[in-house]
């Protein structure tokens, strides 16, 4: 198990640059992910720690000590890919000895059988053992390459959107599975992924990336409640934040074009008066009651069992709130809305920095 | 669903969509007319040139037919079969000729995927390399043959001055002609093998060779076990084509040297055929090199579907 550590890393190819400056710290023993849209630079991260890219500028450190010159058999990493990648015209049983019987060090064939049958075990593809795998669906293909990540012991499981390729309900089988794997093993896991929920559900920590640069890391608590800026509140939670362009005048948000007026509870602070603010409110911190400050049309309702999902159109703003599923709305109904104040995150207008972030 | 069987149903319902008559319709012709067009004269030149003499010939090696008489022929059963696989002659031809082929498709399979294995990676001019070592495949055997023929010369040749050699002999020392021979077909078609293999390694995916490396696993273990098994079947088809060349191959050992150890089958064949006009005995001699040459490519093809279905 390892503590991994990127210092100031950057990573170009050819004229683009994949990796801006990239800070990045991984506990022993802890459960990241790394969260961004396609091309953000996730994978490249997550290659340059595994030694299959050498970064541009910048130190990788595992366990403290500097690994930019080791290759990827020296850093005894496991990855497991989203394509998969068995060896074709092997059985199930002979990829996962594969890295056992590859491996440097001799490994005693007893040793060998036994490890197979513990991941196998694990997995639940002991059934699987004896069949080729271009036989295999989607998700036994998947158990199969994590199962020949985890027959050895590796300092650390580097995990490329393992799970995007399946279909939901196994994706969610094995988004249990995985966490609870982490948790037997103990083990160190970076884990990349686009999916929002697997981050927000899987992660001890998240990073979010933008473009190459690292926006914040924090526990899925943190990044959902307290984003760095407008870009991390619009990335978590499904639906995302309401983010509504407005200013502050004598302690209350005011709301462009079409304005409509909200209480602040003291968030305001220091903020001067007129500045351009975005407003931040999470769907499920928007409550519609009768006698609300805020009138609304209901533009859409999507109804998800447990809840609601309500789009509202107020002014010009279209804003998404939670509402409980015995909630009786009907579309292009007016309903009349208030957001909880405490709960209001204040983004500044030109850099789209969280205020609390001492923007 | 996976991503295939998503496109094979977007496929499948496209292709529904279009009427096909409607189609034919707008080129004017049906769809049957334009796949006749196609079919026939291919259908007509394989009779007329390969089936009909293939048949006629059969026809032949059951009599004593010579083209240089104009004696009607004479029906004589399986004789002139017998009369081949009885005489030690033939018998030598084709020892000869299984010689010939191991040394030099051997030769071919391992200069071929060697240098297609140096050239599995990029560097400078590799468009402009690959196509140079295609070259001598390009050529013309006959001129081949005789270019090498000067190249082997005792007195005068490049080969011997570059090897220090003296004035060795190649072509005409009885033991040695044959593998000269051989030296030159490797060196004409091993950029065939080359070439297979390169398409071959090229097609093996990059990710497996990456996981082989986080794996931990040797270069050499990664090359039993991945590269190989993956290339194999292509490796295999070169073997086939190269063996079938190989059996039948005439202009080289016949340009380049008249020793009787370099006396393939083909060459004794063309001696019957047209030096002594033994029309009816050399008809069955073809037969019994193509019912080898088939049963050689079975064996091969036989294996070729099990590497594949591994």
């Amino acid at each position: 198990m390892a503590h991994i550590e990127l210092k100031h890393v950057t990573k170009r190819f050819g004229a683009t640059t994949a990796l801006r400056n990239l800070d990045l710290e991984i506990a022993d023993g802890e459960f990241f992910v790394l969260l961004g849209e396609t091309g953000a630079g996730k994978t490249t991260t997550l290659r340059l720690i595994a030694g299959l890219e050498k970064p541009t500028e910048g130190q990788i450190l595992i366990d403290g000590a500097d690994v930019s010159d080791w290759g990827p058999a020296e850093r005894d990493v496991a990855l497991v890919l989203q394509q998969y990648s068995l060896y074709p015209r092997y059985t199930v049983r002979e990829n996962l000895e594969f890295p056992l019987k590859a491996k440097i060090r001799h490994v005693e064939p007893e040793e060998i059988t036994n490890q197979v049958a513990r991941a196998a075990k694990i997995l639940r593809i002991e059934h699987l053992l004896d069949r080729k795998t271009d036989r295999l669906s989607g998700g036994e293909m998947q158990r199969v390459s994590i199962g020949r990540a985890i027959v050895r012991k590796p300092r650390v499981f580097l995990m490329d959107e393992p799970l995007s390729a399946l279909d939901a309900k196994l994706r969610e089988a094995l988004r249990t599975e995985l966490k609870n794997l982490q948790m037997t093993l103990g083990a160190t896991f970076l884990f990349v992924t686009h999916d929002q929920i697997e981050a927000m559900s899987m992660g001890d920590k998240i990073g979010v990336l933008d473009r190459g640069r690292l926006v914040q890391t924090g526990t899925p608590y943190e990044i959902y409640n307290n984003p760095r800026n407008t870009f991390v509140a619009r990335s978590v939670g499904s639906p995302p934040m309401n983010l509504l362009d407005g200013r502050l005048v004598e302690g209350r948000a005011v709301v462009a074009p079409k304005r409509f007026e909200l209480p602040l509870n003291g968030q305001a602070g220091a903020v001067s008066e007129g500045r351009p603010l975005v407003f931040g409110i999470r769907p499920e911190d928007l409550t519609v009651e009768t006698g609300a400050p805020v009138e609304a049309t209901v533009h859409d309702v999507e109804n998800h069992g447990v809840e609601k999902i309500l789009t509202l159109r107020a002014g010009d703003a279209m804003l998404h709130a939670t509402v409980s599923a015995r909630t009786h709305v009907a579309v292009d109904e007016t309903v009349r809305f208030a957001w909880n104040p405490e709960k209001v995150v204040l983004f500044d207008g030109a850099s789209g920095l969280s205020l609390r972030h001492g923007g | 669903m996976t991503d295939v069987e998503r496109n094979r149903v977007v496929t499948t319902v496209a292709l529904e969509r279009l009427d096909p008559r409607s189609r034919a319709a707008a080129r004017g012709w049906s769809d049957l007319t334009i796949r006749n067009m196609f079919i026939i004269p291919t259908i007509v030149f394989l009779i007329v040139f390969n089936i009909f003499p293939l048949l006629y010939s059969l026809g032949y090696s059951f009599t004593d037919f010579r083209a240089s008489v104009s004696a009607p022929a004479n029906f004589v059963g399986l004789d002139n079969y017998q009369r081949l696989l009885s005489d030690p002659n033939i018998w030598r031809n084709f020892t000869v000729t299984a010689k010939y082929v191991i040394v030099s498709v051997g030769g071919q399979m391992i200069v071929g995927f060697g240098v297609a294995l140096l050239l599995n990676r990029s560097f400078p001019f590799k468009g402009f390399v690959t196509t140079l070592l295609l070259l001598p495949m390009m050529m013309s055997m006959a001129v081949v043959g005789l270019f090498w023929k000067l190249l082997y010369d005792p007195s005068w040749g490049i080969i011997n001055y570059a090897l220090g050699l003296g004035r060795f002999d190649w072509l005409s020392n009885p033991d040695m002609a044959l593998y000269a021979v051989a030296i030159t077909d490797i060196w004409m078609w091993s950029p065939f093998v080359m070439l297979l293999s390169l398409a071959g390694l090229s097609a093996v995916p990059k990710h497996l060779y990456e996981a082989a490396a986080i794996d931990r696993a040797s270069n050499w273990y990664t090359f039993t076990h991945i590269t190989l098994p993956l290339v194999s079947p292509l490796l295999l088809i070169a073997l086939i084509f190269r063996t079938m060349e190989a059996f039948k191959s005439f202009d080289l050992p016949f340009i380049m040297s008249g020793q009787p150890t370099t006396e393939v089958v083909a060459i004794r064949l063309y001696k019957m055929a047209f030096q002594e006009w033994q029309t009816g005995l050399s008809c069955a001699l073809a037969y019994i090199m193509l019912i080898v040459v088939i049963a050689i490519t079975n064996i091969y093809v036989k294996y070729l579907n099990r590497v594949k279905e591994r």
